[in-house]
């Protein structure tokens, strides 16, 4: 049942001893102890467990871990420098003060830090769609795309 | 932060210690110097203080100087840890860094009962403030003795008292030298004066959210101990359905990996070492459990109908003057029926429990909005004393209401006492959040209204068909779901508040003669608080029905509100809307609607404006914009006033357009994010708030007062766009359409 998966994550190369179905968010969560991606609806239609998956915002509640092999995965710990400075879109979000519980703070981030990275000066409306597949249940959207806005101009 | 270490034999003392706290003592002096002018007394000290009126249960002077504020309420995305810090750090002239905020923990920090209604600022704070202010008296009496003068001398300043002129400076610890604060808060308590204020009012970035960037481990869901397993619970397919049989060794047989089997009467709980495994292993025992049938429910009917018909209690709320005139068949009267749908929390992160069970205590760490009266309840659902069951609030995904906290925790619970010594982290599923969480109640209203000659409302008279809206643990284990299924189960209670029914259901507004009665059923879906609780359905039909008798009147709709208000701060809220709305260009499918209300009628003043814009031929409607004015009495963050009202027009405009919870004659079938969808980012609207800020009054919750108003002025803005009248929620294509 269990075997060697080999996962490339936020730089490291880990090794872990796990089913190879489980899907990456429990493997990331579990063995290796990150606590960005969240458990949020299972079939990948809220958002809260996104990853990057080479450079894409990708949800990581259903993806079995096997099929990970060669890929880059970058997850909310992996965005601050080395030196602790965050990512601009984590610092905006402060800024912003975009969150009230902040469970699916870190899909937003995620799929605006992939948003960013395919489009550098998006829009209003396109950074709506550049978050739609992410759900938010306090209403702090208006200002999660504020601090896309102020990301977008101070990356 | 990888790990929460964790010690369950840490006393309580033992635990001050161990992180160097410094807890303060000395007599009760005299305290005659304490002079303050009449403005700055109150007559009776803040509820929770009241309750718990010793000084050292709510502050801990740390022996590095700093201060920690305990308190009973919980974090839940309202950012009450960050107002609470401004207070005290704002009556005890400490800089906002030397202040920590501890909070819910049974015996260790004050029963503050539920983190609910919009009541952290009026109790948990003002408790701060008064416990802070009367603790910084005591400071300087004892600075004054040690110095042999008068506090009058004595300045305050960063954790530091110095006399004028002098240059002896001691630090709080050091005043009180090791010494225990045993002290009440008595009054006189001389409060420092809103002109003076450093923190209270501005906008305190909140310290959590860069936490939260960082992925540090803040939810329950995150904390992980040594030896710590994965439950889940196996629920029935419907409420009431009963566990007839389940083949344990045929389950065993396919899932290798599983650690345990609960199995109290319908209670079933599956146990891995891995989180995946347990995920599989509950849909396995799906596959072997067979249930019984559950009680129908009313799935195809006519909701709104079918809760009118049901039995029910009823009372007179209010009644003043004669509302006989409403039957005369004359044309001056309007009268309309409106209805909305049981709705869900939704939080995005399923509920989740950890628990251990260890030296005949069992120790539970929660997301409960109400930590003492769901330990009481779980104390009594397990037999235990309640001495022996520890609570430690722990903050999770926003609920906004009675979710599924308190039930994953009761489930955590019951794994946790059948494996003494390991530690349980038990997450619900999606589709257990979405099928077994309590709803906001579906409610029915009724609303009339007469005319005079001069356009004045003289007539007023409500009815409001609702389930109870409370049914919280209330230290009964009768309200825990788990509890209702165990082998010996505890019935479940029904009805617990119907006070939240008729929240807001006297308009606040002058009509001589006005009559209201509710009428409590008991429905067919379970249901407990949810933000608002009643107010929003009743604010929804009261001003769309103030809306329909403007019209009538041939009044601006704003203008007839005011023509019927007198209270000057209802009066500002409006004017200042206005203002706001003032130029705003309407297309020709456009509209702009509004609405006010002041929540619970004793609380913050809100006037909400909507444009929106319809395609008449899909009745596809569109939300363009809103703008809210809040009066919550004296600010305290006036940040997190704003991002909660901003979220309570997001959050009901999507309740308002878009959420009912569905079932057919057997089950709940709105059991994910596809069937029951909530509001989307291309589907948000641009939100705008201004606060008014009263900084002699006393605070208000803000957390809830936007809710209520923001269902009719998008409906009346749909009216004005559409000439469709929207009373039956949530607003449907259909309606609009034509």
């Amino acid at each position: 049942m269990e075997k060697d998966v080999i996962l490339r994550v936020n730089g490291k190369t880990h090794t872990v001893r796990v089913d190879p179905v489980t899907p990456l968010l429990y493997v990331l969560r579990n063995q290796l102890e990150l606590n960005g991606p969240k458990y949020g609806c299972g079939i990948e239609v809220c958002g809260s467990c996104m990853v990057l998956m080479d450079g894409q915002a990708v949800p990581s509640c259903r993806i079995p871990v096997v099929e990970m092999a060669g890929r880059d995965i970058v997850t909310l710990e992996g965005l601050a420098a080395s030196d602790g400075k965050l990512h601009p879109v984590q610092s905006a979000f402060v800024k912003e003060q975009a969150a009230q519980c902040g469970y699916c703070l870190n899909g937003m981030v995620m799929a605006a830090v992939a948003l960013l990275g395919s489009n550098k000066k998006p829009d209003e409306t396109e950074i709506r769609a550049g978050l739609d597949r992410n759900l938010c249940r306090c209403g702090t959207h208006t200002r999660i795309i504020k601090a896309v806005q102020r990301a977008a101009n101070e990356f | 932060m990888k790990e929460v270490s964790y010690n369950p034999q840490f006393s309580r003392r033992k635990f001050i210690n161990s992180l160097g706290c410094l807890t303060i003592s000395f007599s009760l002096l005299g305290n005659a110097w304490a002079e303050a002018g009449p403005s700055l007394l109150e007559e009776t000290l803040p509820g929770s203080l009241r309750h718990q009126p010793r000084l050292d249960a709510w502050l801990e002077v740390l022996s590095d100087g700093r201060v920690r504020v305990l308190i009973g309420k919980m974090e839940l995305g309202q950012g009450v840890r960050t107002a609470i810090a401004q207070v005290a750090a704002e009556e005890l002239d400490l800089s906002f860094d030397q202040v920590e905020v501890h909070l819910a923990e049974t015996e260790r920090t004050p029963n503050e009962g539920y983190t609910a209604g919009s009541g952290s600022m009026e109790n948990s704070a003002m408790s701060v403030r008064y416990a802070a202010a009367f603790a910084r008296q005591q400071l300087l009496e004892i600075a004054a003795q040690r110095w042999q003068t008068q506090p009058e001398q004595l300045t305050m300043n960063n954790g530091k008292v110095t006399q004028k002129g002098k240059k002896q400076i001691l630090t709080f610890a050091q005043l009180l030298d090791g010494n225990q604060l045993q002290g009440e808060v008595k009054l006189p308590v001389k409060l420092k004066a809103p002109e003076t204020y450093r923190y209270v009012g501005k906008a305190v970035p909140r310290t959590d959210i860069e936490q939260m960037v960082r992925a540090q481990a803040i939810y329950v869901q995150d904390l992980r101990m040594p030896g710590m397993v994965h439950a889940r619970v196996v629920r029935p397919p419907a409420h009431g359905a009963k566990l007839l049989s389940f083949d344990e060794q045929a389950f065993a047989a396919k899932v290798p990996n599983l650690l345990k089997t609960v199995i109290d009467g319908t209670f079933l709980a599956v146990v891995a070492a891995d989180e995946y495994q347990a995920i599989l292993a509950r849909q396995s025992a799906l596959e072997h459990a067979r249930w019984s049938d559950a009680p129908p429910l009313p799935g195809g009917q006519d909701l709104a109908g079918y809760i009118r018909k049901l039995p029910a209690k009823s009372q007179k709320v209010l009644d003043r003057g004669s509302t006989e005139a409403l039957d005369q068949p004359d044309g001056k009267t309007v009268k309309a029926s409106f209805f909305k749908p049981y709705q869900m929390h939704g939080s995005i992160g399923p509920s989740c429990g950890v628990a251990l069970y260890k030296d005949g205590t069992l120790h539970v760490w929660t997301h409960s909005q109400g930590i003492y009266p769901f330990r009481d309840g779980l104390a009594k659902m397990l037999g235990l004393e309640p001495e022996k069951v520890h609570l430690i609030g722990t903050p999770g995904s926003g609920c906004y209401g009675h979710n599924g906290a308190d039930d994953a925790a009761t489930d955590a619970a019951l794994v946790a006492m059948a494996m003494p010594g390991t530690p349980i982290r038990l997450q619900w599923m999606r589709e257990d959040e979405h099928a077994w969480e309590p709803y906001g109640s579906a409610m029915g209203m009724e609303a009339e209204a007469r005319l005079d000659e001069h356009g004045k409302i003289s007539h007023w008279r409500y009815a409001v068909w609702s389930d109870g809206h409370s049914n919280r643990p209330n230290s009964q284990p009768g309200n825990l779901l788990a509890a209702w299924y165990l082998a010996k189960p505890f019935p479940q209670l029904t009805m617990g508040y119907f006070g939240g029914g008729y929240r807001n259901s006297e308009p606040y507004y002058d009509i001589p003669n006005l009559r209201i009665d509710a009428h409590a059923f008991v429905g067919p879906l379970r249901v407990s608080s949810l933000r608002s609780l009643g107010a929003y359905a009743n604010i929804f039909a009261i001003e769309s029905l103030m809306d329909e008798l403007a019209e009538k009147a041939q009044q601006d709709p704003l203008a007839f509100r005011l023509a019927h208000s007198t209270d000057p701060r209802a009066i500002a809220v409006m004017k200042k809307l206005e203002k706001m709305i003032e130029g705003e260009k309407t297309a020709p499918n456009e509209g702009i609607g509004l609405a006010f209300s002041r929540y619970k009628n004793v609380a913050s003043y809100c006037a909400v404006a909507a444009k929106v814009a319809v395609d008449k031929n899909s009745g596809v409607v569109k939300v363009r914009r809103m703008w809210a004015v809040l009066d919550a009495g004296q600010v305290i963050n006036l940040d997190g006033i704003i991002n909660q009202t901003e979220g309570c027009l997001i959050q009901a405009t999507s309740w308002t357009l878009k959420e009912e919870v569905g079932f057919d004659q057997q089950q709940i079938n709105t059991r994910d994010w596809t069937s029951y969808p909530i509001i989307r980012y291309t589907e948000v609207p641009n939100v705008e708030v201004a606060v008014i800020d009263h900084p002699d009054l006393e605070p208000l919750g803000a957390g809830e007062a936007a809710q209520a108003p923001t269902a009719a002025a998008l409906v009346n803005a749909i009216y004005r766009a559409s000439g469709k009248r929207i009373r039956h929620l949530p607003v449907k294509s259909s309606d609009v359409v034509g």
